[in-house]
């Protein structure tokens, strides 16, 4: 093979790895392995949510509320999401317990830019909750995340989360996203 | 259920302490409040560090209504109901931003920042000049300006806001002083927190009037470090060496609340931050100058309330939360978070993430107790279920007119410890302006 197709073949094996990544990370979650989770998230991880704002089109700048200033559903490093972890496993957080069956599907993964030591990666997604008997929740957004290469294979090293609600629509967001 | 029965139904009985589910499901009752409570009362509609300037607006809420929170270009505040006289259509879907008018999208009426109409197309050819603007502005409500905070009113007989919120005024003047009594004022942190709740609106509203008996529910954030004093616990003031007598006021003429506790002369106050040098600092120095200014007093720290109907605040981790209704069965929650505008950017930092992480939807304090309003509210609506009133006879009959320091009631009843004399008094006021007691 001539040198451009091999720098295709490797692009989208990085693709295909990050694509991986991102499914598996969602299999964990569902299955409850959240400290496995952990695992996939580098120590300097920084997890945000911002609050979304009805403002006018021709002036999006206010949309978001922006990260280390302002309030937003999630703003946190690794040490708040293993508190959140370590709440999961005392049986006693009752908003999780029972827990939630949740169902996080993953879709349009595109590797937006894997030339730097990080690699961009943009994913959308929903998110499904059932709760107790007949309770159930949908959450709709993307991801723009960070994954970082390591011996240990891929690790996030960045997520905004970006959802799709101005009103949030559930009654507390107890899971990860 | 027929208003005119409600007179003859046990809805509340403050003498027992007993709470029909009923006022939590039933339509009528609630189409009720609507007019007798959202309609008449006081509500808290924003902070002044969101209408800085001219111009300046924010959409806000009163009952289930839309209204826009407006500085005027010449600086004074208006509430404007967020609907066209015309035609109905909300002149403002923003939630916020800089207007120099409000022009409706269905027409084209366009009102100014005072609330005046003043174009209106087809206002020759089709009015014949017939229209009299100055009658056709945007519906005003009262508005009232309480150190920084703003509240709004519909209803011209209800006393002012000082006289209305009475003896209470005291938790709502010292709530929005910064920790240091005085220099500065408190800043809300840009971005109100919206989210919905399965549940009947009353239930936030009472919790955070008087329930310190509910730490069963906050058993699992409990045993983290949640807290900046770096100790496991969820409160800042969980470190503190010192076992302060849990103080809780109630205002019988108004329904308002406010939950402190009164520590022993001398208590390390400091030791709430120890985890982080900046705001150990910062307090260090807040709690000096709020000793010298209260003297003995300043043993007495605030941990929040709730006015009446729909406004609870939290001391220490610096938040409002409005229980906005949104029909029987569901409630909006609005938080607002709010740090000293003069502390140190590294010290507003800190309270800003501990805040989020304790408070809201995801915050990991709160985000257990509306499982509990959630299931409440559903274990309300049974027709078995609705014939057992709720229980909040907690400490009925003990209530004291003056607590253990002459300056701690000031008009209220006091109860140390847990009780359930706020909720008491909360719902007293519920009936009374319901007309059912």
């Amino acid at each position: 093979m001539s040198g451009p197709d091999n720098a295709a073949l490797a692009r989208l094996l990085r693709a295909r790895e990050a694509e991986e990544f991102l499914y598996r990370e969602a299999g964990l979650l569902d299955r409850r392995e959240f400290t496995a989770w952990l695992d996939l998230l580098a120590d300097d991880v920084r997890y945000f949510m911002p609050l979304r704002r009805n403002v006018p089109s021709l002036a999006p700048a206010e949309e978001w509320t922006r990260e280390g200033q302002d309030v937003a559903w999630f703003d946190e490093g690794k040490d708040v999401l293993a508190m959140r972890v370590t709440q999961l496993h005392t049986g006693v957080h009752w908003a999780e317990e029972p827990p939630s069956r949740t169902c996080h599907l993953v879709s349009n993964v595109l590797l937006m830019d894997d030339s730097g030591p990080e690699w961009e990666v943009h994913s959308h997604f929903i998110f499904y909750r059932s709760r107790m008997e007949r309770e159930t929740d949908l959450l709709a957004g993307r991801r723009e995340d960070a994954l970082r290469p390591t011996p240990q294979g891929l690790r996030l090293a960045r997520r905004r989360v970006l959802i799709d609600h101005n009103v949030l629509p559930i009654k507390n967001l107890t899971n990860f996203f | 259920m027929d208003l005119a029965d409600l007179k003859t139904r046990a809805l509340v009985d403050p003498e027992r302490g007993l709470v029909s589910r009923e006022i939590f499901v039933d339509p009528t009752l609630y189409a009720a409040e609507l007019e007798r409570i959202f309609a008449t009362q006081w509500l808290f509609v924003g902070h002044v560090s969101q209408v800085r300037r001219p111009g300046d607006f924010v959409v806000s809420r009163m009952g289930e209504e839309s209204v826009l929170l407006v500085r005027d270009v010449d600086g004074e505040l208006h509430v404007f109901l967020n609907s066209c006289r015309h035609r109905g259509m909300q002149v403002c879907r923003y939630d916020q931003g800089n207007a120099s008018e409000f022009a409706c999208p269905y027409h084209g009426w366009t009102y100014d920042t005072k609330g005046r109409l003043g174009a209106v197309p087809a206002l020759r050819e089709g009015y014949f000049s017939e229209l009299e603007l100055a009658e056709w502005g945007l519906v005003e409500a009262r508005v009232a300006e309480l150190k920084g905070s703003i509240w709004a009113c519909w209803d011209a007989a209800t006393p002012g806001l000082e006289d209305w919120l009475g003896d209470a005024r005291i938790w709502i003047e010292e709530f929005f002083t910064v920790p240091d009594v005085g220099v500065g004022e408190l800043e809300l942190i840009a971005g109100v927190q919206k989210w919905t709740l399965p549940c009947n609106w009353k239930f936030g509203a009472e919790n955070f009037s008087g329930d310190n008996y509910h730490n069963v529910s906050h058993a699992s954030v409990d045993q983290l470090a949640l807290s900046p004093s770096g100790k496991a616990g969820r409160h800042q003031y969980d470190a503190i060496p010192q076992k302060p007598v849990l103080q809780n006021i109630a205002y019988a003429a108004t329904g308002h609340s406010g939950r402190g506790a009164l520590y022993p002369p001398g208590f390390d106050f400091l030791s709430a931050y120890a985890a982080v040098p900046e705001l150990h600092a910062y307090y260090r120095r807040a709690y000096a100058a709020r000793e010298q200014q209260l003297g003995e007093r300043a043993r007495m720290v605030p941990h929040g309330g709730t006015i009446f109907p729909n406004m609870s605040f939290s001391n220490g981790r610096t938040s409002i939360a409005l229980w906005h209704p949104a029909g029987p069965e569901t409630c909006e929650v609005w938080r607002f978070y709010f740090v000293p505008e003069y502390a140190p950017a590294a010290v507003k930092d800190h309270l800003r993430r501990y805040v989020i992480r304790y408070q809201g939807p995801s915050g990991l304090t709160e985000e257990d107790d509306m499982e509990n309003w959630n299931l409440a509210h559903r274990a309300s609506r049974g027709t078995i279920a609705r014939r057992h009133p709720y229980h909040m006879a907690m400490g009925l009959g003990h209530e004291l007119a003056a607590g253990s320091e002459p300056w701690i009631a000031r008009g209220g009843t006091v109860m140390e410890g847990v009780s359930e004399q706020n909720q008491r008094g909360y719902y007293r006021r519920w009936a009374q302006l319901m007309g059912v007691l």
